[in-house]
């Protein structure tokens, strides 16, 4: 019998309009995603944006107020998580402490046969190079071992899209950065959908495909790292993913090649983006360049450096300009760098400065 | 100060537990009078062994305590659950009041309103009564004492057993009632030991032929102490603290089961 395919909404996970409230407190609020089959998507936020909510919500344990969740075009938005072809790494990792790291993993693998189980655990145990842990109890494990094992066993079921919480936020800080070079490697290598909850930015950008911000219960920017460092839709995501300075103003008009001019309080400058009216220039510290004299370049705004922290790689300058704002410059190290108290002026490349609307 | 502090400590201890202690002393006491010390001998745990009538106590005190504290645990459990996991229901409140009153209930009480309550039902008065009027007694406690270890049980283990395939039957068979497991044998053996230790409800609720061990300490007790009943009471008291002592080492012992 020749089946016409349901025409569901497009790619492996949807969400719609999805909304979840707790008595009067609005968790989630009409969020859209969809993800798509082997990609890798963070949510990024600040602790009670709603992040950890939403992944509840798609792992089954939070039924939503309102919307819809669609894994591969079927409906499972009721379904309760034990149905559901979704895994879900806990932040704790949730551990069975009464059950051996075997045990664990193979936990989800019942209605298998003992032979098919343990070869899949073994398998397991490579993958997270955790070989010969099988015997071992949850507790004689050090921190980063229990996170392989809490990772093993979310894949033990093969399941379409995995969900981690927090996955490094218990790891020290060596030992993060390299996990997150094997989290990476391993998504790569199956070929599973990863959504990762995590409040570093730092951590999303190594890691994502796409990264999704949320503030406040709502989705408010999803793109690539680049084009949500580059490329803000407000102060938040700007200030969120790194250093950043916001230079308001009022847009005068547009040039053909698409930049904005704008009155600030250091006189004109320029940006690009789509904004009118009210503006903010969002500026990256390492887009500044910073000279003795005026060397020609446009804008050349004096200012006066106030204070430098030396980075190793970089210098962080504090630079105090005419109107009495402190812009942050991070400028190379090197021997000619200005000190504290040195008259300096600052340019930009206007089509590295992205402007936003004011009002977010 | 530091030799105040021990001075009171001694004493309070003195105060609470030389009783006792008098009481196991002089049951290895070989003269008849109870008062006067007659030289070591273990002669009354032989005339106790041959008390027939004593022994048929301890028996009925043994099989109450066991059926009781069995059902209690039972109960109690499920009351514990439905207070933890049962939500937000409306009169949850209430329930939690109604489960822990027994605990602070004076037993005369508890003890008259059962009696009430069976002679309304038409019981007989017997080793039944005295069970359910134990399970009734023991079930605040081990709610009590479960619903602890309930609320300090990480939830996002049994969610992630959820997460696993697991159905709810299954997520309670092998996360949930093994990691409670410590605290339903403690919740066990307490309400063991109020019931081999009451004396005031089982006075209410028993009849005839349902004679528990307290019941018949305290009737040879007006007849006249003897040194008897110091050594029953002796052995008494050592099964109570042996079962409190495993109690609370079963309770103290954290995560793994």
């Amino acid at each position: 019998m020749a089946s016409t395919p349901v025409p569901g909404p497009a790619g492996l996970l949807t969400c719609a309009g999805l909304g979840k409230r707790f008595g009067t407190h609005v968790a989630v609020a009409d969020l859209d995603l969809t993800l798509q089959p082997g990609e890798f998507v963070c949510l990024l936020g600040p602790s009670g944006c709603g992040k950890s909510t939403l992944l509840r919500l798609i792992a089954g344990f939070e039924t939503p107020s309102a919307g819809t969740i669609h894994l591969g075009g079927a409906d499972i938005t009721m379904d309760p998580p034990h149905r559901r072809p979704v895994n879900m790494m806990f932040q704790s990792y949730a551990l069975f402490p009464h059950m051996s790291v075997a045990a664990n993993i193979a936990y989800g693998l019942s209605g298998l046969g003992r032979a098919v189980r343990q070869a899949r655990v073994d398998e397991l145990l490579r993958l997270v190079r955790l070989d010969g842990f099988g015997p071992r109890r949850p507790d004689t494990l050090s921190g980063g071992q229990r996170q392989r094992v809490a990772l093993a066993r979310a894949l033990a079921r093969s399941p379409q899209v995995l969900l981690l919480d927090e996955p490094l936020g218990a790891l020290d800080r060596a030992l993060r950065e390299e996990t997150q070079g094997e989290l990476r490697a391993l998504q790569r290598r199956l070929g599973t959908s990863f959504i990762v909850v995590t409040h570093d930015p730092a951590e999303a950008l190594a890691l994502a495909d796409r990264i999704g911000v949320m503030e406040a219960g709502r989705l408010v920017q999803i793109g690539d790292g680049a084009s949500l460092y580059e490329r803000p839709a407000s102060r938040f995501v700007a200030g969120l993913l790194g250093d950043v300075n916001l230079i308001p103003g009022r847009v005068l008009g547009r040039e053909p090649g698409g930049l904005a001019g704008l009155d600030t309080a250091l006189g004109p400058l320029r940006a690009l983006g789509a904004a009118d009216g009210e503006g903010v220039i969002a500026l990256r510290p390492e887009r500044i360049a910073l000279a003795r004299a005026p060397s020609g370049d446009e804008p050349a705004l004096p200012g006066q450096v106030v204070e430098t922290t030396y980075l190793g790689d970089r210098i962080r300058l504090h630079v105090r300009m005419a109107d009495g704002s402190v812009w942050r410059v991070s400028a190379p190290a090197d021997a000619e760098s200005p000190g504290v108290g040195e008259s300096v002026h600052l340019s930009y490349p206007p089509e590295r400065a992205w402007l936003m609307p004011a009002a977010t | 100060m530091r030799a105040l502090d021990r001075i009171a400590l001694i004493l309070g201890l003195g105060f609470l537990y030389a009783p006792i202690l008098i009481l196991v002393i002089y049951s290895f006491n070989a003269s008849a009078l109870v008062t006067v010390w007659g030289g070591f001998s273990t002669r009354w745990y032989g005339v106790l062994v041959a008390d027939v009538p004593l022994r048929e106590a301890a028996g009925v005190s043994l099989i109450v305590a066991l059926a009781s504290s069995a059902l209690a645990t039972m109960f109690g459990t499920l009351a514990a659950l439905a207070l933890d996991r049962g939500g937000r229901f409306a009169g949850r409140r209430l329930f939690t009041g109604l489960i822990y009153a027994p605990l602070v209930m004076p037993e005369v009480i508890t003890g008259l309103s059962l009696l009430l309550l069976f002679v309304g039902f038409g019981l007989d008065r017997g080793l039944l009564t005295l069970v359910v009027a134990h399970a009734t007694l023991g079930l605040g406690f081990v709610a009590v004492i479960v619903g602890a270890r309930l609320r300090g049980l990480d939830r996002s283990l049994e969610e992630a057993a959820a997460d696993l395939g697991a159905n709810p039957a299954r997520v309670f068979a092998t996360v949930t009632l093994p990691l409670i497991a410590p605290s339903l044998a403690a919740a066990f053996l307490l309400a063991f030991t109020l019931s081999l230790d009451d004396l005031v409800i089982a006075s209410f609720v028993s009849g005839p032929g349902a004679t528990t061990l307290p019941m018949r300490l305290y009737s040879q007790v007006r007849l006249g102490v003897n040194p008897e009943i110091n050594a029953a009471s002796t052995l008494l008291v050592g099964t109570v603290t042996a079962i409190v002592l495993t109690a609370s080492w079963l309770t103290g012992r954290r995560g793994v089961a």
